[in-house]
Order: structure tokens, then sequence, then C-alpha cells
């Protein structure tokens, strides 16, 4: 017995994780009630779970349904816990791992301000017309420009607009579907 | 056919009176108030009982409690108290406790409870009075943001804003709270919401949700996968836990009988004791941090284990890279979020447990028709030699009572009565669930999940609400008791005889006992300074004090207690440095126990282990 008593060397609860985090992203079809986005953005702090960007909006007015799209890195164990804490709340209908699923088109929108002159305001427009970016709004030193894509193409616009006079970004985080025919 | 007519028309006409006054008396009573209708839905729900306590923002609901005398409320001290009297009440009977409180301080008071009913799933309805919907937002007299503080504490909770919405909401409530796996929900009802006008209606399905849906019936399959498994298994154990006893008392029917069939040896959590009879010789008694030597090394030893409505929580598992490494491991659970949070599982069953058992016993008769006894003899006789080791032996004393000694007396003491215990929580908590032996479900009322100190003695009032003529017993300890004391008051109020065994050794036991298994002994605010004169305190309240300091005299003062016929506080002086054992200490495995004759417990557990609760 009192050999079993030794010190065993090792912790519990702090395992090595076996696999690498992953980032998803999740839709969740949801009863447009009050409290719901803090219910939804409470499980993910009271768990521990990030959350990398959270869309939400209603999408059926009249059934009153809204759809949140959340994107989060996690490893895959946690990533179903997650999803699986997400059903449990009363006023989720339907939860859906896009990113497993595969096959989904993930869209963001961003407005970029930009200011600059002379040379810079020229190569600006340029690379704006290359990355389909419309203006939205124009001053003599400055542009806000529109641009719609996926999230890296953005963050590459954006990455390109610093030194050209990058003044501030808003994003809307990302909105996500399915492809084909299929309803969720 | 005329006279058949003829003959008919008296009853005709019977029928059609009935029928009239009927519509009359619906057209009447569908128009009524917000308040009316809280009365109204909870008859309809046939609720009995609601603990609560008025103020401002409930007026209208107590004047309408005023005018009838159907439902009974029970006056708490502290609305605390009430959500653990609901706990008592929801645990000991299986229906839903219900609760009435004011808006802010009487929300915020609720709040242990609520979080103590979501943690152990038990099935409680709390209604909370709000300031009329103008004022909501505006820090408003008595307000507070109660959904949003209750968010995180709750299976659900409901902001009445419209006087349409609340007949449905409250029986929603009472859906979501018992259904699938049970819970606390909050209906916040705002003052003008009480006083307003609507029409009264029950649904017609209230037992169904556009989103929430739980799912009852396992997969026949993988149940089938699971009985195949059980059939062909050399070291097999049956792992239960509080979901067998939320899912009534067939559930407990049914595991005892695939236990007849089977064979197979059995373990508890804390929160499923009483689901499988003490006296029989399959009962291993309880697992996990204070559990039996042969619980525990069963567990960690077996090659099948056959987990139902347990939740493999932290208590259980010990050190979780050396839980049960070479078993396969089936879960049975009502939650699918239960399933791998902390351990993997290898064939998941989501299901409803008794509805699960029932088609294990079904397909086990297919398939066989003996008990694996035989097959599993080695195993059995490996377990009996677990017993042996006795982990749950002490020195007994006769100059001055041992806790394990009082509990086991009083145990032996209540034997023929209808017998109820609550807890509250440490070291009485666990001597409580080693000695004290469970034969039945919905006997044993405890706070599991959370450990909330203070949940005993007004559990006992709930408890005995429901149960007017059993003993009902709170095993108590000094430091706990006095969280909830005045409680002890409702009790006297309502002639609820509860009995308060106070196991008094003048510290907060459990900490006490950390103190010295990880902080060498320095007992840092763990001693019960100034205590009050229990005696003297019962009976300023107007109960019955006993105090008894010799084990000699036991007996007669338990029997003095039993057949009070009132609320009585027993002061039971034990010894002081008594430690809970045996023990799996944190960062260590089920193999690993500290067994009661281990003489220095300070040097057991290592620099990584301290850091752990």
């Amino acid at each position: 017995m009192i050999d079993n008593l030794q010190p065993s060397g090792s912790a519990y609860f702090i395992t090595k994780p076996t696999a690498e985090p992953e980032r998803h992203t999740l839709s969740v079809l949801v009863d447009n009630e009050p409290g719901i986005l803090a219910r939804i953005a409470g499980l993910f702090s009271a768990r521990g779970f990030n959350i990398d960007s959270l869309t939400v909006s209603e999408t059926e007015h009249e059934k009153g349904l809204s759809r949140i799209t959340i994107v989060s890195v996690a490893r895959p164990k946690v990533l179903k816990q997650i999803k699986l804490q997400l059903e449990r709340v009363v006023a989720v209908h339907k939860v859906h791992d896009l990113t497993q699923e595969g096959k989904s088109l993930e869209r963001e929108l961003a407005l970029v301000k930009v200011a600059g002159t002379g040379e810079n305001r020229v190569e600006t427009l340029r690379l704006a017309e290359a990355f389909r970016a419309q203006v939205v709004d124009a001053s003599i030193e400055s542009f806000v420009f529109e641009i719609t894509g996926r999230p890296t193409k953005i963050e590459q616009f954006i990455a390109l607009m610093v030194p050209l006079g990058l003044v501030e970004v808003v994003r809307t985080g990302m909105a996500a579907i399915s492809r084909g025919s299929d309803k969720m | 056919m005329r006279t058949f007519w003829l003959l008919l028309e008296p009853f005709l006409l019977v029928e059609l009176k009935v029928y009239i006054i009927s519509k009359w008396e619906m057209k009447m009573s569908k128009e009524m108030t917000g308040a009316e209708m809280i009365i109204k839905a909870l008859k309809d729900q046939n609720v009995e009982h609601i603990f609560g306590y008025p103020g401002g923002a409930v007026l209208p609901i107590y004047d309408t409690i005023f005018q009838q005398d159907e439902i009974k409320h029970i006056l708490v001290r502290h609305e605390q108290g009430a959500t653990h009297m609901a706990e008592g009440y929801a645990r000991s009977t299986g229906k839903v406790g219900v609760v009435l409180v004011t808006s802010g301080p009487g929300a915020t008071n609720a709040v242990t409870g609520l979080t103590d009913a979501l943690l152990d799933s038990i099935p409680m309805v709390c209604i909370t009075g709000q300031v009329p919907t103008p004022l909501i937002g505006s820090d408003a007299f008595q307000e507070c943001d109660t959904v949003g503080i209750t968010r995180n504490c709750t299976k659900h909770n409901y902001l009445v804003k419209k006087i349409e919405d609340l007949p449905r909401i409250l029986h929603e409530a009472f859906y979501i709270a018992s259904s699938g796996r049970p819970g606390p929900v909050v209906v916040d009802v705002p003052k003008d919401v009480q006083f307003a006008l609507g029409e009264y209606y029950k649904p017609a399905n209230a037992t169904s949700h556009k989103s929430y849906k739980p799912h009852l019936n396992g997969d026949l399959g993988a149940i089938e996968a699971a009985v195949d498994l059980m059939l062909k298994a050399k070291k097999p154990i049956f792992y239960t836990g509080g979901g067998v006893i939320n899912s009534g008392v067939e559930a407990s029917e049914n595991l005892r009988e695939l236990v007849e069939l089977s064979g197979f040896p059995v373990t508890s959590t804390l929160m499923g004791l009483g689901a499988f009879p003490a006296s029989n010789d399959k009962w291993l008694g309880m697992l996990g941090m204070h559990g039996t030597y042969e619980a525990n090394m069963a567990m960690h030893d077996c090659d099948l284990m056959i987990c139902i409505g347990a939740r493999f929580d932290d208590r259980i598992t010990g050190r979780l890279d050396a839980f049960s490494p070479d078993s396969i491991k089936i879960h049975v659970d009502i939650d699918p979020s239960s399933i791998g949070k902390t351990v993997h599982v290898d064939l998941p069953i989501i299901g409803d447990c008794n509805r699960v058992l029932e088609e294990m016993i079904r397909l086990w008769r297919e398939k066989s028709n003996q008990s694996r006894t035989g097959e599993i003899a080695p195993w059995l006789k490996t377990i009996d030699k677990w017993r042996d080791v006795k982990s749950l032996r002490y020195e007994n004393s006769d100059e001055i009572i041992k806790p394990q000694f009082a509990i086991q007396r009083l145990a032996k003491a209540t034997k023929e009565r209808d017998t109820y215990i609550t807890t509250e929580v440490g070291q009485h908590q666990m001597w409580a669930a080693q000695y004290f032996p469970f034969e039945k479900p919905n006997h044993f009322m405890t706070s599991g999940g959370l450990g909330t100190m203070g949940y005993g003695l007004p559990a006992a009032v709930g408890v005995q609400v429901a149960h007017p003529d059993a003993t009902v017993i709170d095993i108590a300890g000094e430091a706990s008791v006095q969280m909830t004391m005045q409680e002890f008051s409702t009790a006297v109020q309502f002639r609820l005889p509860i009995k308060i065994f106070i196991l008094n050794n003048e510290y907060m036991g459990m900490v006490r006992q950390w103190q010295q298994l990880l902080h060498g002994s320095r007992y840092s605010q763990s001693y019960s300074e100034s205590l009050p004169d229990f005696v003297k305190l019962a009976e300023a309240m107007g109960g019955k004090g006993i105090r008894c300091d010799d084990p000699a005299k036991l007996d007669d003062a338990i029997k003095e207690m039993l057949d009070f016929d009132g609320p009585v506080l027993f002061d039971c002086r034990v010894s002081k440095e008594e430690n809970c054992l045996p023990m799996i200490p944190s960062g260590k495995a089920h193999n690993e126990m500290i067994l009661p004759d281990t003489k220095d417990i300070g040097n057991v557990i290592d620099e990584k282990g301290k850091i752990l609760v």
C-alpha cells in the first residue's frame, strides 16, 4: 500500500495536448429572442472557448430565426464539445460545422480608409481595382474602399494598404454558407 | 326512432347544460391578470407547494396566493433557503420544485441554489419579480438584470415582456425544467405584466418545443453492441450516477434487474446513491475521492465499464491519464455534451437511462438466459480480496464519539423508518455517503456538483414538506449548518419535524483535513470559533435541542431525537481531528489511495498535486 503512495511524478489535468488546434467555421441557427447572443457569447467565455469571428443577423423574419456564424480555433476534441454545448442551448435549432462538412463559401466585407497624395494615391487606386474594391467615399486626400471576399483576400488587401497610408479598417466578420442545394 | 330520441332527450339536455356552463366558465376564467395566470398555471402543472419570500415586485402574485388555498406557500427566511428547499422537494419526489422570489436581492440570493440545481440536474422553476417594464434598465429600486445574472446558472431563462407570452412561457418553463437532463428555469415577470389583463390558455401540446428536443430513446444498434460487450466481458463493472435517479423509480428497478440478470458488480457516484441497494452483495460502495477501496480498484482494473447516468466528474476520475487504463467504456447519458467531455468513451448511448436499461434487459434476455456470475468468478474473487482491505474501518473509542460511529448508530436507529437523509458539504457528507446504507432512490439529498455548504437544512425542510410522515434527517457539520441556520425557524413555523444531526468537531473538517494534507497542518481560519450553544439556539427558535458527547449515551439521545414530534437540533460532539478516509489524493490515480492506516497524511501529495482542488 505504502509503495503506491509515492509521488508518481505526473500531474493530472495537465496532460500534453495530442492534436494541433484547427480553425473551424460553425453555422448556428437560433431563435431570434432577446439575450440569445449573450447566451452564445457567454457560453464561449464560461467554458474557455475562443471566438475569432462572430456575425449574427436575422435571416428568416417570419419564423423569427437568426443565423450566427462563429469562427473558432480549438483542438478537435474541444471543437466537438463546442458543437455539443451549442446544441444544448434551448433556443438553438441546429449547429453545423461547415469546415468539417467541407464545400462551404466564406465571405467577409470590410471598409478600408486610406489617406495619401501623389504617387501613393494612384497606386492605392490601382491596387483597389486589382482587388475589385469599390470606392464608396473620396476626398482630396483619402478614399474609403468597400471590399468583399474571403478573409485571406481582405487581410492581403489591408496589408498592402499599410505602407500607402492606411487610416482605419472595419470588418463585418465572416458569413458562411454551404455549397450545393442542401439547406441547413 | 321517435321513442329512441325521447329516451335520449333528458340526457341530451343535461349534456347541453354542462356544455354551456363549461363554455361560460371558460370564457369567464380565461380573462385574468398576469398574477392570476401564474397561480393558475402552477395549478395546471399540479404544483402543491411553493417556496418563497414576498417583496415589492411580486406583491400581485402574493395577493393571488392569499385568495386561494390549493397551493400552499412555504415562507422561508432567505431566498437561498427557498431554492434548496425546492431542490430537496424535487429530488425526493421527482416533481418540479417551485420557487417564488422578488426582484433584485430576492433574485440574486437565489443564484446559489439555481447553480446548485444546474450542476446536479434538479428540475426547478424559479419565478422572480421584476420592476415594471418601462423602468427596466433605469437602475430602479430593487432592480437587477435577473436574466443576465442567471443566464449561466440556469438551463434556460425568460424575461416576460408581454402578457400574451406569459401562459406559454410558464408551461414551457415546466417542460424544459423537467424533461431531458433536468435543470432550473427562471421566469422573470415585471410587475406591470403581473397586473396586465390577458387570456390564459394551457397550450394543447405543452410537451413540444420548436428547437428543444431531448433525445430519449437510445440507438438500438449501440445498445445491442453494449449488450454484446457485456456478454463477453471478463472484468465488468456498472458505474451509475444521478441520471438513474432522475430517470424515475423504474430506472432504479431496471438497474437492479439488469444487475441481477448479469451478475456484475455495481458502484455509484455520490448523486446516484440509493439507486442500487447497499445491502445487495453486488454493491461495492461509492467510488471516487472518498470511495471504497474495492470500488476504486475495480474501476481501475476493469475491462468493461458501463457508465449509466454519470458524467466522469473530477471527484470520480482522479488522475485522468491513469483513469481505468485498460477498459472499454460504455456511456449512457441523456446529454450528448457529457459524452467524451473529460474521458474518451468507446460506445456512447444517448438516451434516457430508464429506456436504455429496459432495452438492455430485453436484449440480454434474448441473447442469454443466465447470469454471468460463473464466468466472471475470478473477477468477483479479486474484488472480494479488495473488500477484505476493509477501507472503511476506523478505530472506535468508548470515551469520545467517532463521527463514523455516530452515523452507523443513526442508521441503525432509523432502519425501520421511512428515512430521508440530506447533508451539508464536507467530511460529514462523505461519512454519510460511506456509512449510511441507502436502499431506495430519492432518499438521499446532497449537493454534489457545486458543493454548497448550507444545502442540507433547507433541503430537509423541502423533503419534509413533500413527505410529512417520513423521518427527515440532515446530517450536518457545525460550520455548514450555520450558513442557512435561520431556516430552522421555517421548520418550526410549518411544524416540520426535521432532525438536524450535527457532527460537531469544531472545525471546518474537510478544510482542516486538506490543510493537514497540503499545508503542513497550518489550520488557517478553519477552527469554528465562538460556536453558538446549539441547544439554546434550538430552544430560542422554538425547537428542541439535544447535546451528546458520550458514546454510551448516544443511542438514547438519538432515540430521544427521533421520538420528539418537532424539529430538533442535535449537537453531537465528535472527535475533533478525525480524517475522512479512504481518500484518493489530488494528482493520484484510483489505485493510489490513502487507507485508514496511513499515519502521516501530510507527506502524501506531491508538489504538482498541491495546485489541484
